[in-house]
């Protein structure tokens, strides 16, 4: 720790971040000019593990798709989609990778190879329905893997319950059929040691990936959970298993302890200190974030962080003399848990709200998606049942700059702020501060 | 004794209101806000210091709010609206815990609590259906000036069932009944009901138990008032001063500042 200094490695995640995943837009590049083809994979249950011991390349269609929002061209695939007959309502991710499928796969961050082969998880109903299209457009395999979830967030089982070990098996003869489908596409037998080794970087990249989370109950929050916090999340993804990826998570706690040991924060004067629940607002990724920064407000948790990293966020640890038993048991786990961060988030944030210091929960429905966003008035009403957190309640789109109204989330973004403004002032008056 | 002001630039209308230190309201002015929003906010501001007969000099803090709150250029700061109608209400009627504020363009149910602090708020989004606009439509596709609305509305024994959400469609839809021969008043009322469901809507998302105050230029139509009592099952507040009631929180919060009794809550 002596040996690194300040201007090194503060920040050096968000960096580094944006570096290696440049470096694998180009590798899809190469792939896809190389005509080689990659596996489709979803950010809720990648099954990572099992195809990086047949080396296939990966794509995670919903972060192509919302590179497109970030990058201001989303409208652009949205309506090529359209045009196409796809409805404006239904999910925005399926429609911007549909209309780059159309147009060979050419991507603003460069091109990405066809798919060769599907894998999804339950954990999001419009998986089947976006994988099927690539099934019908490439006739490739599309391989589902059911994972038994709760849908009822405190009603979990857990190793050694006669219904886990059951529901275990039942994704361990998935992942089993998954093992049986790549080595027919790729001609490779499996290795278990190979996956000894992925489920290693794996079990490092959780744990880290737990640490860094945890690490931000630090005040001045050490990174803003929306913005930084979606670098890292890309990172968890797609580097899921391999030792690029143990390599960041570690760095990355270092940096995470380092800047904790110095007082050093996100923002200079942190007023408030906020969770964030759903998808965020891609169409205008750094204003949206601007006009909670600019009242001193700083995301320290999001849910997003917790199910769109598959439920890795909890750092289960694969025991490597049962690979695939482990496996199993973690991928039963994990995405059960990402199911339970979409849809009772409030469980995890009451239950953590003293550590981070909450001042307040933003929710962020979104139009185009309903899996995320269906329950969550009802949830926000549970939220405001068990505690006296504020909580602010702000509808736009994940993609779809069509239905993000700025003036109207600025007047509600404001409102909020003089309500929390209002009530810390009056805490420190009846306080006596 | 300082003075302090509260401009409220809406969508539709700009209104202003001067407060003396008693708080009590001495000038007050309502204009269209038109194309120019900055001309629009120093003549309602002007205006109502003249009614006030106290000179500029005299006002302390100006606080702007509503949409067209920045280009209050003259004033201190800025306050959204969803707090400064819940401050206006809660200072009216003390007993108010939740406000329905209906405006040209948009519709909000605000929850507060009993120093006017907001709890909570709801609102139309993205679509005017619900709220002012909804009634200008029909005042356009009518042919009735918009005070007589509600009045016109209130003779009806058999009102229809406006099906449409959608503002513009609802236009479309109330020549369809008068093309079918239903009476104005009929075709009014059912216009009446449907923006109160989606109040209600709103206002079941906010919960209110308690006393309701009812503001925004909506409220001075007592087709409205009534239809809105009914569903509710409950009367609402109204005051004399309810198309004001955003002026006059911005001009509570601007005393504030004067008074230094409260930490500004607005942005500087």
């Amino acid at each position: 720790m002596n040996s690194v200094t300040k201007k090194g490695i503060v920040g050096r995640g968000t960096r580094e971040g944006a570096a290696l995943f440049r470096d694998w837009f180009q590798d899809l590049t190469q792939k896809a000019e190389d005509d080689e083809t990659a596996a489709y994979v979803f950010v809720m249950g990648s099954i990572a593990e099992i195809l990086r011991v047949f080396d296939m390349p990966m794509v995670f269609p919903e972060i192509n798709s919302l590179q497109t929002a970030v990058r201001h061209v989303a409208d652009d695939f949205l309506n090529t989609a359209e045009d196409y007959g796809y409805s404006p309502d239904i999910c925005g991710y399926v429609k911007a990778d549909f209309a780059m499928q159309m147009q060979n796969g050419n991507h603003p961050m460069g091109r990405i190879p066809k798919p060769g082969i599907a894998v999804l998880t339950n954990a999001c109903n419009t998986y089947f329905k976006w994988a099927e299209i690539w099934e019908r457009i490439y006739d490739i395999p599309m391989v589902s893997i059911d994972v038994p979830a709760t849908r009822e967030a405190g009603t979990r089982t857990w190793p050694g319950d006669e219904q886990f070990e059951r529901e275990k098996k039942y994704v361990k003869v998935q992942l089993e059929e998954l093992i049986e489908t790549c080595e027919g596409l790729t001609g490779k037998k499996f290795d278990v040691d190979r996956l000894r080794e992925v489920l290693g970087h794996a079990n490092t990249m959780s744990r880290c990936w737990k640490r860094v989370l945890e690490l931000n109950q630090s005040s001045p929050s050490l990174f803003n959970a929306l913005t930084d916090g979606t670098v890292y999340l890309g990172m968890s993804n797609v580097f899921r298993g391999t030792p690029e990826g143990a390599r960041f998570f570690e760095r990355l706690v270092e940096e995470m302890e380092y800047m904790t040991a110095n007082g050093i924060g996100t923002l200079t004067d942190e007023k408030y200190r906020l969770s964030f629940i759903g998808v965020p607002c891609y169409p205008i990724f750094r204003r949206f974030n601007e006009m909670f920064t600019k009242w001193g407000g700083s995301f320290v948790m999001s849910s997003y962080l917790w199910f769109a990293s598959g439920g890795t966020n909890i750092g289960v640890q694969y025991n490597l003399d049962d690979p695939l038993d482990s496996l199993a048991e973690g991928v039963l786990i994990s995405v059960r848990d990402a199911m339970d961060s979409m849809f009772h988030p409030e469980l995890t944030v009451l239950s953590q709200a003293d550590d981070f210091n909450i001042d307040g929960v933003v929710y962020h429905p979104i139009k185009s998606c309903r899996t995320t966003s269906a329950g969550m008035a009802d949830n926000r009403r549970m939220l405001m049942e068990k505690s006296d957190l504020p909580s602010l309640f702000i509808e736009s789109d994940m993609m779809d700059s069509r239905v993000v109204g700025e003036a109207q989330m600025k007047n509600r973004i404001d409102a909020f702020f003089e309500g929390l403004a209002s009530r810390k002032a009056r805490a420190a008056v009846e306080g006596g501060g | 004794m300082a003075l302090a002001a509260g401009v409220d630039v809406g969508s539709t209308q700009t209104k202003a209101v001067i407060i003396n230190e008693d708080l009590k309201i001495i000038g007050r002015a309502l204009i269209d806000t038109g194309a120019n929003v900055v001309q629009a906010a120093e003549k309602a501001y002007f205006k109502a210091l003249n009614e006030s007969k106290r000179r500029e000099e005299e006002v302390a803090y100006v606080i702007g709010t509503g949409y067209g709150r920045y280009k209050v250029t003259f004033g201190n700061t800025q306050v959204t609206e969803i707090s400064c109608h819940g401050r206006g209400a809660v200072h009216m009627y003390p007993e108010t815990r939740t406000v329905l504020d209906m405006g040209g363009q948009d519709t909000k149910a605000i929850s507060v609590s009993e120093i006017g602090e907001i709890v909570d708020f709801c609102m139309n989004d993205k679509c005017a259906a619900g709220t002012g606009r909804f009634l200008g439509a029909a005042s356009m596709a009518l042919d009735i000036p918009l005070n007589e609305l509600g009045p016109t509305a209130l003779k009806s024994e058999k009102p229809v069932k406006i099906s449409t959400t959608c503002t513009v469609f609802a236009e479309s839809e109330v020549l369809s009944w008068l093309g079918k021969g239903k009476k104005i008043e009929d075709i009014l009322l059912g216009v009446h009901q449907s923006i109160s469901s989606r109040s209600l809507a709103l206002l079941r998302r906010v919960g209110f138990n308690d006393e309701i105050t009812f503001t925004g230029g909506v409220a001075k139509n007592i087709g409205m008032v009534e239809v809105l009592t009914a569903g509710l099952g409950m009367k609402m507040n109204v005051s004399d001063e309810s198309h004001y009631m955003g002026a006059l929180g911005a001009a509570l919060f601007a005393m504030d500042h004067i008074m230094e009794s409260r930490i500004p809550v607005g942005e500087t």
